[in-house]
């Protein structure tokens, strides 16, 4: 462990305010891709489906 | 060999083989990002000058890493879109953008916020930095370019060329340090020497690089499933997974 306690851990030695928003903007990018990824295949599935269901009807 | 190769080259074939791979990728990608994370920021020891500010080092190499790499890999992908006309090269080219564009703005955001406390600037127009903003206006040339000729392979040509072409500025960016006088230290790893840091620093961090590394790899394989799925659509082995 580098530091002694939880609240040191969040202090940073002093750098909170440059590490933290550094990890931040990281964290938001790797789960922003994984929702916006999965987003995209949700909504091509619809889209694959609705088309076929059109064309269950006009058959 | 050259089977694999052109089987490679059927989307049908290319979406199955995503789909096994993927999982494997995913998980090292969770295991790599979750023990790296930790281990950066609470066991590694804190640097001797730059106290716990250079913990900023365990995003900002794996981002501009990345940057690089994902720009080489669609820049190879476009050779071989251009050359052999396999449509999944184009494919694959265009789902690497987005996270190679948010890798760039990433080490420049982090490498400015390490910036203040250690250079007492945020931005300065040194050669490694000002290449590496050209890279991500490059990023954003090749994903409006292909936004500017609509969905599908219009245009699929063009932001080839705009790749190779532009893949001429990751050298420049690796030796800028090299080349010129810079602010930037040179590079952490490199495959003829030990890193000049402790094995309690750099560990951790080849761990987030590979972390990042499997997490860029199972995005691509995931989303160039959806892209194969949405230019094939109207094949009827696409409309037969809609069941």
């Amino acid at each position: 462990m580098a530091f002694d306690s939880f609240s040191a851990f969040l202090t940073m030695g002093g750098y909170a305010r440059y590490v933290w928003p550094a990890w931040g903007l990281a964290t938001l990018m790797i789960v922003g891709f994984v929702l916006w990824a999965r987003r995209e295949r949700r909504q091509l599935m619809q889209q694959l489906q609705r088309r076929r269901r059109r064309e269950a009807d006009s058959a | 060999m050259w089977t694999f190769v052109h089987k490679l080259g059927s989307p049908k074939w290319c979406h199955a083989l995503c789909a096994r791979l993927q999982p494997g990728f995913w998980i090292a990608a969770g295991l790599l990002l979750a023990v790296g994370a930790v281990w950066s920021l609470a066991f590694s020891p804190p640097d001797y000058q730059m106290g716990d500010s250079y913990r900023i080092i365990y995003v900002h190499v794996p981002a501009a890493i990345l940057a690089q790499s994902v720009f080489v890999g669609m820049a190879l992908a476009s050779a071989v879109f251009l050359i052999w006309k396999i449509k999944v090269a184009d494919m694959a080219a265009t789902v690497m953008a987005p996270f190679g564009a948010a890798m760039t703005f990433l080490g420049l955001f982090t490498g400015s916020l390490w910036g203040v406390p250690t250079w007492g600037t945020w931005w300065t127009w040194d050669a490694r930095l000002t290449a590496m903003l050209i890279q991500l206006f490059l990023y954003i040339g090749v994903i409006a370019l292909r936004g500017a000729y609509g969905r599908d392979d219009q245009g699929a040509k063009a932001v080839a060329v705009l790749t190779l072409v532009g893949v001429v500025n990751i050298p420049i960016i690796k030796y800028s340090v090299v080349w010129w006088n810079t602010l930037h230290q040179p590079a952490t790893f490199t495959l003829t020497e030990r890193p000049a840091m402790p094995a309690s620093m750099w560990v951790p961090l080849l761990i987030m690089v590979l972390g990042f590394y499997s997490f860029f790899i199972a995005l691509t394989l995931y989303r160039l499933r959806n892209e194969i799925m949405r230019r094939e659509s109207r094949t009827r082995w696409v409309q037969a997974l809609a069941d």
